[in-house]
């Protein structure tokens, strides 16, 4: 019961915000790079600000999966580093905490990009 | 000289009559399924996110920043093979920002334009184009992260 409710919540609040993103790129013609700009530094900010911790603690992957849940990552990880590192923290914490999705996305999109061909564009 | 007048007035009706299709079909109806499509194709992703998270903190008993680490990775490795299938292109013509928002979106934005300049080489082809549009959000992500970092440091210290 509580993993069923816990998935109702990702999915709609996963699905609000890309329903954000769809009414941003239809109002304002946002690119999708800036669309990514976007919600990763709308995740830092908010995340320092402490709004979006109660928003995993409510939705779960449907706050962590979006890119706002990497902004908040790494606000996260370099606000904590600060406090207990000091001022060297604050420039490793963020990355030390995003390394897993980084290092993911280099290493995999690396990998693809050798062994797919693109598609012909349709 | 009379008969190009008819066949112009012709195609100008056509174009209002085109044009009146238009207006009444486009706006709402274009608006709600984009935005219902963004939805529910978005909402999947979380929920395979939320299902991957729960398997990780469940079944192999890890820590919830753990989980989620690691459900990002598989998120990330779905969607670069995915990507690479030419599968998540369509998924991208479907469900518009419900494909680029996840975490899977970022994904895509690194394989897609690195594949694309697979024949420039390996170090300016791949290696650089990794970067073309995920290299702005780990610039901007970083840096107001480290800003954030700083004031929180100041903030510890004052």
């Amino acid at each position: 019961m509580d993993m069923l409710m816990m998935g109702i919540k990702a999915f709609v609040v996963g699905g609000l915000f890309c329903v954000i993103g769809q009414i941003l790129i239809l109002k304002t013609k946002l690119t999708s790079a800036r669309i990514l700009v976007g919600y990763v530094t709308a995740g830092v900010i908010l995340g320092a600000l402490g709004l979006y911790r109660p928003l995993i603690d409510f939705a779960g992957a449907g706050a962590t999966v979006p890119l706002t849940g990497f902004g908040y990552l790494l606000a996260k990880g370099a606000m904590e580093a600060a406090k207990t590192d000091g001022i060297l923290g604050a420039f490793t914490g963020g990355v030390v905490a995003g390394a897993g999705g980084i290092s993911a996305a280099v290493f995999f999109g690396y990998l693809a990009a050798l062994i797919f061909k693109p598609k012909m564009k349709e | 000289m009379g008969n190009e007048k008819k066949v112009s007035r012709a195609q100008q009706e056509k174009i209002e009559r085109y044009k009146q299709l238009v207006d009444r079909l486009s706006p709402k109806s274009d608006m709600v399924t984009g935005l219902w499509r963004a939805f529910w194709v978005g909402g999947a992703i979380c929920l395979l996110g939320q299902a991957i998270t729960e398997f990780f903190s469940r079944v192999m008993l890890w820590g919830a920043t753990s989980a989620a680490t690691a459900t990002s990775i598989c998120l990330i490795f779905l969607s670069a093979l995915l990507t690479g299938l030419g599968v998540y292109d369509k998924i991208g013509k479907y469900a518009g920002a419900g494909s680029i928002v996840p975490i899977t979106g970022f994904s895509n934005s690194v394989v897609a334009p690195a594949m694309e300049f697979r024949r420039e080489g390996l170090v300016m082809g791949v290696g650089a184009k990794l970067f073309t549009l995920s290299g702005p959000v780990l610039v901007y992500g970083i840096c107001s992260s480290i800003i954030v970092g700083l004031i929180a440091f100041f903030m510890e210290v004052l």
